[in-house]
């Protein structure tokens, strides 16, 4: 699924790494544990989590994780910006709760790690 | 190569920073990108519970041709029960902690399923001693 259609499917904004909106991503995990995060094997995923501090951003920086989105509109600070830069991280900010992006995600056809 | 690292104990925004410094190496070095983040993986865990549970610490990282070799030592309060510390769901950590996205019970069964060899030494009331080694194939 590109970027761009996750964008429209969550009403969600590229708050940074919008020249990647034609990415293509196949696969999801959502979590608000970072140590959970930590023990998907595959890179390449799309992270859906309501955490919202430099440990999440650093979290998809260390599990090579390129993309991630934030639910429920949380604000997103200059220093997670910092690290998704340096790391070619997309961020994506939504107002939808995670079982919502969770449950629109899924059900058009990004597949689950797990 | 030897690279050092101070970590100081309940300082999460910069957690996680040597783990950072030390992928950015290996990514330098044409290191295989599974195998990076195996090593980043088990370190960030552990670089984290020293922010999480102790005091302060420092991290020393080898890397030779064939692998790299990570001493991880803390001023802490120890792990009483190391058995019980290395089983998955187990956690002591605070609310502070668990506010950061931490606090799951399963970091160190993490680093021990990434790592080739993995060592804890502790005394409690003293600190605590990682040994991680990840061989680079
Ligand atoms: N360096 C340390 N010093 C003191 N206690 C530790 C240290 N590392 C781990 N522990 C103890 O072992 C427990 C389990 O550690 P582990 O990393 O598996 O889980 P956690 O840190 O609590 O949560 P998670 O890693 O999933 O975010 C901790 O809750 C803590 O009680
Ligand atoms: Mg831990």
């Amino acid at each position: 699924m590109k970027i761009s259609e996750i964008c429209s499917l969550i009403d969600g904004v590229v708050v940074i790494g919008d020249s990647r909106l034609d990415d293509e991503v196949e696969y999801a995990f959502a979590s608000d544990l970072m140590s959970d995060v930590l023990t998907v094997k595959i890179q390449n995923f799309i992270l859906l989590t309501g955490l919202c501090n430099i440990q999440s951003v650093r979290t998809a920086e260390m599990s090579d994780v390129p993309y991630m989105i934030v639910c429920r509109n949380k604000q997103v600070t200059p220093d997670m910006l910092e690290i998704a830069e340096e790391s070619n991280i997309v961020i994506i900010c939504t107002q939808y709760s995670l079982f919502r992006c969770a449950g629109v995600l899924y059900t058009n056809g990004l597949k689950p790690v797990y | 190569m030897h690279l050092e690292f101070k970590v100081e104990g309940g300082d999460f925004s910069n957690a996680g920073s040597a783990s950072s410094q030390i992928k950015r190496v290996l990514k330098q070095l044409n290191i295989d990108p599974s195998v990076i983040k195996r090593v980043v993986v088990a370190l960030y865990e552990a670089e984290v519970n020293i922010v999480a549970h102790a005091y302060r610490g420092r991290i020393d990282a080898y890397i030779s041709s064939s692998g790299i070799v990570l001493k991880l030592e803390d001023e802490g309060p120890g792990i009483p029960d190391v058995g019980k510390a290395m089983t998955k769901g187990f956690s002591t950590a605070s609310k502070e902690v668990r506010e950061m996205g931490f606090g799951a019970g399963m970091g160190l069964p993490n680093i021990s399923d990434n790592s080739d060899v993995f060592t804890i030494d502790t005394i409690v009331g003293k600190g605590t001693s990682l040994n991680i080694e990840i061989k680079f194939r």
